[in-house]
């Protein structure tokens, strides 16, 4: 039972860190039709930049700020005005491929101008231990759960209670209409992609002192937010939030008391299940947009 | 096709066949690599360039057909037997996937496809007691057919050759024929297309399951030309290759995974001189291809046609315009 608990633990501390990248996943999707592909070396890259301006001296919290600022400019508003605008009008599928070489493009750049090695990242407190009913739980689990927390509350705060996030809701719903009632619309995609850029960065922050920070680790990633994504409901926040923590519980358990060596199978499976009974994923609505 | 486009295609081939008696045996290894890619790639245009979907499961039917042919040939079975076994296998683990898969389309139909590729190489390395695990199978034998010992190096490059030749006409005629019309008819309109009375979920499902064939046809080449095969070899970075091949060579044009797939195989040869930095360019390369000129090389090449010459009725390749018609 108490490993039970620390696996359910550090379960739900990963899944928080997917539901992060899943959420800002969905949210480029809702507000202008963009798969990232490359949302996987976005929480990849911004460790990066913490790392960088770390080694030239500055300490870890103005790193980080820093690191989440580097990630605003280039993952959010570069990212949309040099390679998505130009983009849109051809429609979804050369934007996937671009962003797909996009993710071979910033996989290369880290390797190449900073290091193929995994880099140690600092962790955001010491690392001990918080014994809970007899259960053993790292303390870096729950303050990665809590600052998850306390993202997504912020996140829905904005989007729910403030003339914009309400403006942005409007805009992912329908453009069109969005754009009659007077709502700047291309303010506000730009806002959502400058918002993913936030997301990352802090998810990068969150994952890096557990996995290293290496060129390759946006390949899970991706394809756990992907997948967060899907299970969840493309269409929904909440759904990725669901998704994300569903995917982190399922991936410590199966992996546990299932199998080791499919550990990444798990995941894909309950993808292709949702996929094929229930696309919209658990918590979408179906959407009527294509004609 | 336009009398040009005819002597192209013939001094195409004439390079094709005249090049082994130039190069080196790395020389003639690459371009067996460019044959092999090529067949796989033609499988994944009519996927993505005539039926119009994304697929990432392309690089996990060449495997499937690599560890056919690897698996089978040493216990005593032919290979043009193994060969026509991975074809057929992988026909029907594409029909398989595909059946239910292209219930859903686009972004979805690739998360899936990226899904079963991931899961074929999870088998691949886990199953060791068929796959042999991460130390992968070595030593696949050349064919020998009526005597004729296709051992050496050129001498298996003109099998390899042979099999793109025939496979290439076969595809002809079949994206001439009814069906192949409605292929592009489904990927030009394809709610007009269902209006018309073609069953667009089953054409769907016939391009993807013969393209899926088409990946393993040449997985099972694959096996002998390089002797060595594991699980690595057939992850998502193989998949991902071979759309990006499609899409450089311009999909939806016959001869694009031919250009996609030659560009492939050489660059990084050509690049050398860049040392580690060949996949940032490449990657910057193809970014900045999708802005500019989404069609591909051959689409590069068909809008300077257009501009020198002018239109003409019958376009060389495009297949926009066929689409149009009936």
């Amino acid at each position: 039972m108490a490993s039970f608990i620390q696996l359910l633990v550090s379960g739900l501390a990963t899944g928080a860190i997917y539901a992060l990248i899943a959420v800002g996943f969905t949210l480029l999707w809702q507000t202008s039709q963009t798969i990232n592909f490359a949302q996987g070396e976005f929480v990849m890259l911004p460790a990066f930049f913490v790392l960088g301006a770390m080694n030239a001296g500055a300490p870890f919290w103005l790193a980080a700020l820093i690191g989440i600022a580097l990630s605003i400019v280039i993952l959010g508003l570069l990212f949309k005005v040099v390679i998505v605008d130009p983009m849109l009008k051809y429609g979804v599928l050369p934007l996937v491929i671009s962003t797909i070489a996009l993710s071979l493009f910033l996989k290369e750049s880290a390797k190449d101008f900073y290091s193929s090695q995994a880099q140690p990242f600092p962790a955001l407190v010491p690392p001990t231990d918080v014994h809970i009913f007899e259960a053993v739980i790292s303390s870096q689990s729950l303050v990665v759960l809590a600052i998850a927390i306390l993202t997504v509350v912020a996140l829905n705060l904005l989007l729910n209670k403030t003339r914009v996030g309400r403006q942005m809701q409007a805009t992912a719903q329908n453009p069109t209409l969005a754009r009659i009632l007077g709502i700047p619309v291309r303010q506000m995609v730009l806002y959502t992609f400058l918002l993913n850029a936030v997301l990352v960065a802090i998810a990068s922050i969150l994952v890096s002192p557990i996995y290293l920070a290496k060129f390759t680790n946006g390949e899970t990633l991706g394809m756990a937010a992907f997948i967060a994504a899907i299970i969840g409901g493309f269409n929904q926040v909440r759904g990725a939030i669901l998704g994300g923590i569903i995917l982190g519980v399922l991936d410590n358990l199966s992996a546990a008391y299932i199998s080791s060596q499919y550990r990444g199978a798990f995941p894909l499976i309950i993808l292709i299940i949702v996929i094929l009974f229930r696309p919209q994923g658990l918590l979408g609505r179906l959407e009527e947009r294509t004609v | 096709m336009t009398r040009t486009g005819a002597i192209i295609v013939g001094l195409g081939a004439i390079a094709a066949i005249a090049a082994p008696f130039f190069l080196k045996p790395f020389g003639i290894f690459l371009i067996s690599t460019w044959v092999v890619l090529t067949i796989a790639a033609i499988g994944l245009n009519l996927t993505l360039g005539y039926a119009g979907q994304i697929s990432l499961a392309q690089g996990a039917f060449v495997g499937i057909g690599a560890y056919t042919v690897a698996l089978l040939t040493p216990v005593g079975v032919p290979f043009f037997i193994a060969f026509l076994a991975a074809g057929l296998l992988c026909f029907a683990v594409g029909w398989l996937l595909g059946y239910p898969a292209l219930r859903v389309q686009h972004h979805y139909l690739a998360f899936v496809t990226l899904a079963f590729t991931t899961l074929v190489f999870l088998v691949l390395r886990n199953e060791e007691w068929l796959t042999n695990g991460i130390y992968g199978i070595t030593g696949t034998p050349r064919p020998t057919l009526f005597g004729w010992k296709a051992t050496a190096a050129r001498d298996f490059y003109f099998l390899c050759l042979c099999v793109l030749a025939v496979l290439s006409l076969a595809i002809w005629w079949m994206l001439r024929s009814p069906w192949g019309r409605a292929f592009v008819a489904l990927r030009e309109n394809p709610i007009r297309a269902l209006s018309l009375g073609l069953d667009t979920r089953r054409y769907t499902l016939m391009a993807f399951a013969i393209g899926s064939s088409l990946g393993g046809l040449s997985g099972a080449l694959h096996a002998p030309l390089v002797q060595f095969i594991e699980p690595n070899s057939f992850a998502l970075g193989l998949s991902f290759n071979l759309l990006l091949m499609v899409i450089v060579g311009g999909s939806g044009y016959f001869f694009g995974p031919f250009v996609g797939a030659l560009i492939a195989v050489l660059l990084p040869e050509w690049l050398r001189i860049t040392q580690g930095y060949y996949l940032l360019l490449y990657a910057a390369a193809i970014m900045v291809m999708m802005a500019f000129c989404p069609s591909g090389v051959l689409g590069l090449v068909e809008r300077a046609r257009i501009a020198l010459v002018g239109r003409r009725k019958e376009p060389a390749t495009s297949t926009l315009a066929e689409g149009a018609g009936p």
